[in-house]
């Protein structure tokens, strides 16, 4: 079977599976506590549903077809069944954020399939345009920066009604500048150093963009006061560079480095030395009470309990009060129980409803993406998509690794979008954009080992 | 370059591990805890259980003491349509105030979640839990039979009706009791709280322990009998005046018997006499049938918080605490007639009063008769439970002929119920509030020859005697529940 047959067959379970999504949705919606009681609305939205999100996973998946014949057949499909799962689990916790969500979803289609035709001759022209793809990603990171904080973070920038988070799409342009940087620099890095004590010291000249890159991290880390992009961003860095360079010895400083400065900072900046403490112990119940303390872990926490192994079941998850408090909720996410449940907590919501099994499932899958993207480095025979595809497979793990570690109190909390699970345009379009990138490389790369 | 990026993926296969493992200790190691010890902040556990329809109690005619409505915000409120009639032994079940008495002891039932198989099932399938319907054997025309009585008779008291042949308790009456539908309102909680001199929280069938003076020489009684010392025609001195631990016993209108037979001592309720049969029995063997009774320990009835019940024993002064019944502090001339600090509770003495009725063999009292799932089908059904076999049958036989007698031409004649033959034994405690302020009592049992109910009543601060204030109320309950 050709890959893109393998695609298409793949796409189907992903449709069913919104479909059978929605169908739990409305059953259990009776039961909602709040403004949906006694409605008892089951309609054959779950199947229009359904329906409309094949019609547009065979939208793109024809452009695939049609461009890219050899790409990776299963790297879509896994996208679109997260993407999918996200919108059911956004639909439960809010219908009217489910259909934003929706219309981003056909953006960053749209956005997908104009990443392919544009760079589908050859992506790495990108390696022309590195300078000015790294200073347009520090500028989108440095954006928010002018406008007010979110939560204490510079991450946002509030346009209207939209919030547009920058950092999505600078993630994806440091790892562009990253690989065409290291490709021309790798060689010099490992050979040109003297050796002292067993480590290989690179010459100040080739090792200097490497400090500036830290000493940007930091300043990031100082500037948009958010640890999960600076970990993201710096953890792709350091990755790439041992694959560029196969040194450990690199790893380990960069980490070092890394732990250091960040200590420093986080000792400067309140916002997140309050963070800290609140991951240190969420069940203080001093920490519990302040305002930007520990309450959101330990209600994300409380709230993984509470699903324990099977979970809840989908809908089943409290997350609304209002019936408790008897106060004014307009919709159900302003009444959470859970803060921010459908972007920074979707994680901790899916634990509630679909267990440790649902989530273990849920992290195989983009595992299963981790997977197929080293794949790509692999086959990749150039060293430019060798990096391009493992960097961005590496900042595509680490955004997972922060956001659910974060959410089980395994690092410190921060705020970044679960990819194509979390409500988000921004997270969207970038992880569609990553993903078109990715099938760019495999495609190339696969081009004369699968036959035509 | 593919070896660096094969590690790296170990790395990732690593890091993911980690987050499926920190998930883990959330999910399974500290879920417990986690769900159960932070009820303030967590509050999901107190949400779901509002949106399980709790399951509907029963009466034995099938009338709703307490059920479930579904209120605007879809949550489920409990409502209890017979007011305080049930209230003891009901109790109550409200969000923030918890759950008590019976509700309390069959919660699992009520909110589905009896059987730990079943209920994993239910959840694999997805099935939202629902309450299961929990039926009684209270009876609700003889229960407020007995509250009337209690109310007109006195200050305070308590009535317990049981079925002799199967424990099941038909009537568990205490006053003055409250409507749970109060409890939700904060100052009316505040104010049963405070009241003092009523308690009407306080379920005083089982939870107050008063003198039962009289009506423990049916205790005695069974002791002399069972034991082989005494028969109903053994005689012994039933003067007044006699001293037992060096303090002179009196009996009623200080009344002289002389060499008296234990049936005329029982119909005729003479103190002395029993203090001399429990002094010649000696204190191991009251011990001994004490404990076959159910005294000295809590009471056996399955469905009912043990926190809330009292011991019934005997608490003399010195030392003020309960001691066995074999204790240097016992005065047992005293305690052979309910006196001597001794405690009990109505439904420890209508268990008296059911061991005799019985044949000399005492079943566990439960509340409960059977617990069906929302569909009716039957789930679990109580079945009776011996408690003990307190004596023999035939000694059974000769006391409950001794009981008929107090009834027919003894202290308990207004016990009589026209057509059918009724045992039964009166008491009358003094109490340390002043003059003729008496602790009365009934227990008893009809009809005498195949008992169906087996009664005990107390009502504190009356003027008179328990034949004459206690033995009515008893009448009228056996009565009631003789007309099914």
């Amino acid at each position: 079977m050709s890959a893109r047959n393998r695609e298409f067959l793949a796409l189907i379970p992903a449709a069913l599976l919104v479909t059978a999504g929605f169908a739990a949705v409305f059953l259990s919606r009776e039961d909602l506590v709040g403004g949906l009681s006694g409605r008892n609305e089951v309609s054959d939205v779950s199947v229009t549903y359904g329906a409309i999100f094949l019609g547009l996973c065979i939208a793109a998946h024809l452009v695939l077809r049609l461009t890219l014949r050899n790409a990776d057949p299963y790297l879509f499909p896994l996208a679109a069944l997260l993407a999918c799962f996200g919108l059911v689990e956004i639909y439960r916790i809010d219908a009217s954020l489910a259909r934003q969500q929706a219309e981003w979803f056909v953006f960053g289609l749209v956005l997908f399939s104009a990443t392919i035709l544009l760079l589908r001759r050859d992506y790495r022209v990108l390696e022309r345009y590195r300078y000015l793809i790294v200073l347009g990603g520090i500028g989108l990171l440095l954006l928010p920066r002018l406008f007010a904080p979110v939560n204490g973070a510079y991450l946002a920038i509030r346009v209207g009604s939209l919030s547009v988070q920058p950092a999505e799409f600078a993630k994806i342009a440091m790892v562009v500048f990253l690989a065409s940087y290291l490709r021309d620099t790798r060689q010099l890095l490992v050979t040109a150093g003297r050796r002292v004590m067993g480590v290989t010291i690179p010459p100040i000249k080739h090792f200097g963009p490497m400090l500036v890159i830290w000493g940007a991290t930091m300043l990031l880390l100082f500037f948009i006061r958010d640890i999960g992009s600076s970990v993201m961003f710096f953890g792709a860095f350091l990755a790439m560079l041992y694959i560029a360079t196969s040194r450990v010895s690199f790893v380990v400083v960069g980490l070092v480095l890394f732990g250091a400065g960040a200590w420093l900072v986080a000792g400067h900046v309140g916002h997140i030395s309050d963070r800290i403490d609140a991951w240190q112990d969420p069940f203080n119940w001093t920490l519990y009470n302040k305002p930007g303390g520990s309450a959101q872990l330990a209600q994300s926490l409380f709230a993984q309990a509470d699903g324990g192994v099977l979970g809840q079941g989908f809908g089943q998850a409290v997350l609304d009060i209002s019936g408790l408090v008897q106060g004014n909720c307009t919709s159900l996410v302003n009444c959470s129980m859970l803060p921010a449940p459908h972007t920074d907590f979707i994680y901790a919501v899916i634990v509630n409803e679909l267990g440790l099994v649902g989530a273990a499932a849920l992290l195989c899958v983009y595992l299963l993406i981790v997977q197929r993207g080293f794949k790509i480095a692999l086959l990749a025979r150039d060293s430019f998509s060798k990096l391009l595809a493992a960097g961005l497979t590496s900042v595509f793990a680490l955004q997972v690794f922060v956001i659910v570690g974060g959410v089980t109190k395994l690092i410190p909390l921060t705020g970044v979008t679960l990819p194509f699970v979390s409500y988000g345009g921004s997270s969207v379009m970038a992880n569609f954009v990553l993903l078109a990138l990715l099938l760019l490389v495999s495609d190339r790369a696969r081009r004369d080992v699968e036959p035509r | 370059m593919n070896g660096p990026i094969m590690r790296l993926f170990g790395v990732a296969l690593l890091m993911f591990l980690a987050l499926v493992g920190a998930t883990s200790w959330w999910t399974i190691v500290k879920a417990d805890e986690l769900n159960n010890d932070h009820s303030r902040e967590n509050t999901r556990a107190l949400v779901r259980s509002l949106k399980i329809q709790r399951g509907t109690i029963r009466a034995a005619d099938g009338s709703i003491i307490a059920r479930s409505v579904k209120d605007e915000h879809g949550l489920y409120r409990r409502l209890y349509p017979q007011g305080a009639r049930f209230g003891h032994p009901v109790g109550y079940s409200f969000v923030g105030r918890g759950q008590t008495e019976f509700e309390a002891a069959r919660n699992d039932a009520l909110m589905g979640k009896e059987d730990a198989i079943r209920t994993t099932f239910d959840e694999l399938l997805g099935r939202r839990p629902r309450g299961h319907e929990v039926r009684t054997a209270l009876d609700p025309q003889a229960q407020q039979v007995a509250l009337d009585g209690i109310a007109r008779a006195g200050d305070s008291g308590a009535a317990v009706a049981l079925d002799p042949r199967t424990g099941a308790v038909k009537v568990m009456a205490s006053w003055p009791g409250y409507d749970p539908d109060d409890i939700r309102d904060e100052s009316k909680l505040k104010a049963f709280n405070r009241d003092e001199t009523h308690k009407p929280l306080v379920n005083r069938a089982v939870q107050f322990g008063y003198a039962p003076g009289s009506t423990f020489k049916v205790v005695t009684a069974a002791a002399a009998l069972d034991s082989g010392r005494f028969t109903p025609q053994s005689t012994v001195d039933g003067d007044s005046g006699q001293k037992f631990s060096g303090v002179a016993l009196a009996n009623d209108f200080n009344q002289d018997f002389g060499q008296v037979d234990l049936t005329t001592a029982l119909v005729k309720s003479i103190n002395t006499a029993w203090a001399n049969v429990g002094v010649a029995l000696g204190k191991p063997t009251m011990k001994r049938y004490m404990e076959r009774f159910g005294f000295d320990r809590k009471p056996q009835i399955t469905d009912y918080p043990r926190d809330a019940m009292s011991v019934s024993a005997v608490v003399p002064t010195p030392p003020g605490h309960p001691v066995p019944p074999t204790s240097r502090y016992v005065d047992l001339g005293r305690l052979s007639i309910g006196q001597g600090g001794l405690d009990a509770t109505p439904l420890q003495m209508a268990q008296v009063a059911a061991a005799v009725a019985n044949g000399g063999r005492l079943m566990k009292p439960h509340i409960t008769s059977k617990i069906l799932d929302h569909d009716g089908r039957t789930i679990e059904t109580v079945d009776p439970e011996p408690q003990a076999t307190v004596m023999r049958p035939s000694t059974a036989t000769a006391l409950k002929d001794m009981m008929v007698g107090v009834v027919q031409r003894g202290t308990g004649t207004q016990a009589q119920i026209p057509g059918i033959q009724v045992a039964g034994k009166t008491g009358t405690a003094e109490t340390e509030f002043g003059d003729k302020i008496n602790n009365v009592w009934f227990i008893g049992f009809a009809p005498a020859d195949h008992p169906r109910v087996a009664v005990a009543v107390t009502v504190k601060g009356v003027q008179g005697f328990g034949g004459d204030f206690a033995a009515p109320i008893a009448r009228d309950i056996m009565q009631e529940l003789l007309k099914r």
